[in-house]
């Protein structure tokens, strides 16, 4: 059986989609411009994909999205739900409110409702304090209001019964429909951070319901009956039912889905990505051909949250950068962005931009006017260029070793072939539509990260135990049995802890069970 | 004239104690909310120099200790600090008079104004360390003679436990064990003292300068460098000196005994071109040789920086390929004496170097 795929990708300048065999060979592509609506921008991609590869709507087993919306709303404090914050530990923690960090008119847009209750564990799983049910039915009915909850407990990671008990105590007095998000399946250790995710979270779901029926709803448009994911975070994908109570998981799945797409396009399992778009270049690594992860603490709308990101250095170099001579050659950091059609140069607009140059020097040719720009411009804009990616390469690497490099993203012609520390330079057919690649040939994962005490268990049973419960997390998620590979395990030994506690990171992921 | 710290010098300080940290001490960032909320809400804390302190004021300076996981997960209730500093009241019979921090770099210098704020006490502008170090006895209390004890070490519970020990190496290893035991984070206070004692042992002025350097570095436009210098010109310590340029080439990590040892190599750029740095760090930079030469050793202050943002970067942070600019300061007389030496020289961390104060310019 041959099963047909989309991928189609919502960036802030355009949707890109392709459809692809089961044998991940490409039939056909296209990048069209995003509507304000997503859902007109996401059809018109659809209908030129399938018209162009001849393939027809009941063919289609899957269709994946990747899509920016969580990141936008965050950004722009757009759609987001009231959210009861609750904190269960007790009486640790009183000395820090949740949401004293974060900026006063995102705190505002989700209401403000915080309470710290009674409750939580020692890192070693011990009870820090009794939870108070009467006292936790009582905040619940204060909080009548709120569109969603968002609740996080001392050591949840280690012990989640008081973040499940709470849970249940709301669906008791407030019924199945609030929203609840739990930090133990959010974050990692971290009570702030895990807690400023946990609370995004709760803020997003509505909108990530808005965005999931708009992809369902065009879907049915087309009468297309396929199986629907998001990507996420990590390069993997999602079930819809899963984003719309997991959204934050799919605030950087749009970066992770290019690095996976070059990966893909030029068989570079390990190296650094570049991924040239209209405004910025995202400079990310790739190991084992998945996204590598950050170590610190990631902001999202200034927020510091600890849940797995991919490593990206951004920087303002794009497609659509504007060219400044005064005084020494520079490309951005300001940009025409989607306007490129309108204002550069070579679409007969007054603005010189980083793709005129490459119009003028005759290696593309799009628009309608080739602009006339001195040659010395364009090699010193070239040499800058050159000289940000170059650095950028060399800060992802994690030795002074060269390492092959790919770069991919419509405005890849800025990026010259031989960069210096690369030991080899890929720019792999269909580079341009990368990330709507990489969503369609995304894997299912699941994860696990806790904290074991090596005097309950030996070493061995431990890290099995993480690796089922990963993997349990993977088939939960739609991966297929056979196919499901454990692809990291990290152990942290806590050696400052008695009790020889050690943390276990495992991620598990497959294909999708066809 | 009294100087007030609010929520924004909280600010500054902990920016400030990542230089004055030698890229350990924990991250300030814990310390600064529970500081910046307590100020929300008792309201401004009088920072008080040393010299106005009356010869029988009693000081009792206040610090969390434990492990960097758990302070990041199990946050104080707020109340632990006060609860032990409660305790060495009662049993010596003093109120006291103010609160005062045994550390300026990373996470210990903001707690101490949470405890002020809630008491209503100033706190002395000084310390007992001079930067960060990875142990109670690493103090100028404990060098110049003041008993550790007695001590008292509190959990959010409203436990406490009264410590009362021969000497300060074993109150270090009596209060850890307590602060496993409290789940692995603990709130102590320590050193107990009168004005006299606190003239004559700690390093005067720390305070004022982790707030200084951390405005300087928050007003910096293009040169932290400039600022820094600037600022430390001013100080009892040496004025700041740039030690090396260059590029993160290798960073070498292990854990042993609780402890982050580990080195980092820098291969120089520009005028450092075709030189290489080596910094030896135990959660704190203890050394930097250029060319297998040592520049620079504790006590004094070896701190690197991001060599386009300025800002100051932790060990834990340190990765290949980032620009850094490595920075030395001198420390004060009062850290320099073989007394001193003795338990912070370079030769207590197993470093094989002689200590050479760093020179005042460049």
């Amino acid at each position: 059986m041959t099963d047909y795929r989309i991928g189609i990708d919502v960036g802030g300048t355009n949707t890109d989609a392709v459809v692809m065999d089961g044998d991940d060979n490409l039939l056909a592509k296209t990048k069209t411009p995003t509507t304000e609506d997503i859902t007109s921008g996401i059809l018109n991609a659809l209908d030129v994909v399938l018209d162009d590869s001849g393939v027809s709507e009941d063919e289609l087993d899957y269709v994946m999205l990747g899509t920016t919306h969580a990141t936008n709303a965050i950004t722009e404090r757009r759609g987001l739900n009231e959210v009861g914050v609750i904190r269960i530990g007790a009486p640790a923690t009183q000395s820090i409110r949740p949401l004293l960090e974060w900026p006063d008119d995102l705190a505002e847009a989700i209401g403000n409702n915080v309470a710290i209750l009674d409750g939580g564990h020692e890192f070693d799983g011990r009870l820090l304090n009794d939870l108070d049910e009467e006292q936790v039915r009582a905040q619940i009915r204060e909080f009548a209001d709120v569109d969603a909850f968002a609740v996080t407990s001392v050591f949840s990671p280690v012990r989640d019964d008081h973040e499940t008990r709470v849970a249940e105590l709301i669906r008791d007095e407030v019924g199945d429909d609030v929203p609840i998000s739990v930090s133990n399946e959010i974050g990692s250790v971290g009570l702030l951070e895990r807690e400023n995710a946990t609370a995004l979270n709760a803020a997003l779901t509505s909108v990530a319901s808005e965005a999931a029926n708009a992809f369902v709803d065009a879907m049915n448009e087309r009468g297309i009956d396929a199986n629907l994911y998001f990507g996420q975070n990590d390069g993997t994908l999602m079930s819809v039912d899963y984003a719309i109570r997991y959204p934050i998981f799919t605030v950087a799945s749009g970066p992770s889905n290019s690095v996976r797409g070059a990966a893909y396009l030029s068989a570079v399992e390990n190296g650094i990505i570049v991924d040239v778009g209209g405004t910025t270049t995202d400079v990310g690594a790739v190991t084992e051909g998945f996204p590598r992860e950050s170590s610190v603490a990631v902001e999202i709308g200034e927020v510091k949250t600890n849940f797995r990101m991919p490593d990206i250095i951004a920087i303002g170099i794009g497609g659509g950068s504007i060219v400044s001579t005064d005084g020494g050659v520079t490309v951005g950091p300001q940009s025409v962005g989607y306007k490129l059609t309108e204002e550069a140069k070579c679409f007969g607009g007054d603005t010189l931009t980083a793709t005129d140059l490459e119009v003028a020097a005759g290696t593309i040719d799009i628009g309608s006017e080739t602009p006339d720009v001195d040659a010395e411009i364009v090699e010193a804009a070239r040499e800058y260029v050159r000289e940000r990616v170059e650095r950028e390469v060399d800060r992802m690497k994690t030795s002074a070793e060269p390492v092959p490099v790919v770069i991919v993203g419509g405005g890849s012609i800025l990026v010259p072939d031989d960069i210096a520390g690369a030991s080899e330079v890929h720019k792999p057919d269909h580079y341009e539509v990368a990330n709507a690649v990489g969503v369609a040939i995304a894997q299912v994962s699941g994860e696990v990260d806790r904290i074991y005490s090596l005097d309950e268990m030996d070493r061995e049973e431990a890290i099995q135990h993480a690796k089922d419960e990963a993997t349990d997390n993977a088939l939960a998620a739609g991966a297929d049995a056979d196919s499901v590979d454990i692809v990291d395990v990290e152990e942290v030994p806590l050696s400052y802890l008695p009790g020889n506690a050690v943390r276990i990171k495992v991620k598990a992921a497959g294909a999708l069970d066809h | 004239m009294t100087v007030e710290i609010g929520v924004e010098e909280i600010e500054d300080i902990a920016l400030g104690a990542t230089v004055l940290g030698t890229g350990g001490g924990g991250d300030p960032h814990v310390g600064k909310l529970v500081a910046k909320q307590a100020i929300e809400e008792f309201g401004p804390v009088e920072l008080l120099p040393p010299n106005e302190l009356d010869a029988d004021d009693f000081v009792i300076p206040t610090a969390q200790m434990g492990a960097p996981t758990v302070s990041v997960e199990k946050l104080p209730s707020g109340r632990e600090a006060v609860t032990s500093m409660e305790r060495i009241e009662r049993e010596l019979g003093k109120t006291a008079d103010a609160t005062m921090p045994i550390e300026c770099g990373g996470i210990n210098s903001t707690f101490p104004f949470a405890v002020a704020a809630r008491r209503g006490l100033p706190v002395v502008d000084a310390d007992g360390m001079g930067r960060a170090f990875p142990e109670l006895q690493h103090e100028t209390f404990n060098i110049y003679g003041v008993s550790g004890t007695p001590a008292a070490v509190s959990d959010e519970q409203g436990s406490t436990c009264l410590i009362e020990t021969e000497d300060n190496d074993q109150l270090e290893w009596l209060a850890r064990g307590v602060t496993v035991r409290m789940g692995g984070v603990a709130y102590v206070s320590d050193y107990p003292m009168t004005g006299t004692q606190v003239k004559e042992t700690a390093i005067p002025g720390t305070m004022s300068l982790a707030r200084d350097l951390g405005r300087a570095l928050r007003l910096a436009e293009d040169d932290a460098m400039d600022a820094i210098r600037e600022v430390t010109r001013e100080s009892i310590y040496g004025e700041a000196r740039s030690l090396f340029e260059g590029k993160i080439v290798d960073v070498q990590r292990r854990t042993e005994r609780g402890f982050v040892f580990g080195h980092v190599d820098i291969d120089g750029l520009d005028s450092d071109e075709g030189s290489a740095m080596r910094i030896e760090f135990q959660n704190e930079n203890l050394g930097a040789a250029v060319d297998g030469r040592y520049v620079a050793t504790v006590p004094d202050l070896i701190t690197v920086l991001d060599r386009e943002t300025g800002g100051p970067i932790p060990t834990e942070s340190l990765r290949y390929g980032a620009r850094v600019r490595v920075l030395g300061i001198r420390t004060p007389e009062i850290m320099r004496t073989p007394a001193a030496l003795d338990v912070w020289g370079p030769g207590s961390f197993g470093l094989d170097a002689t200590y050479e104060p760093l020179a005042d310019h460049p």
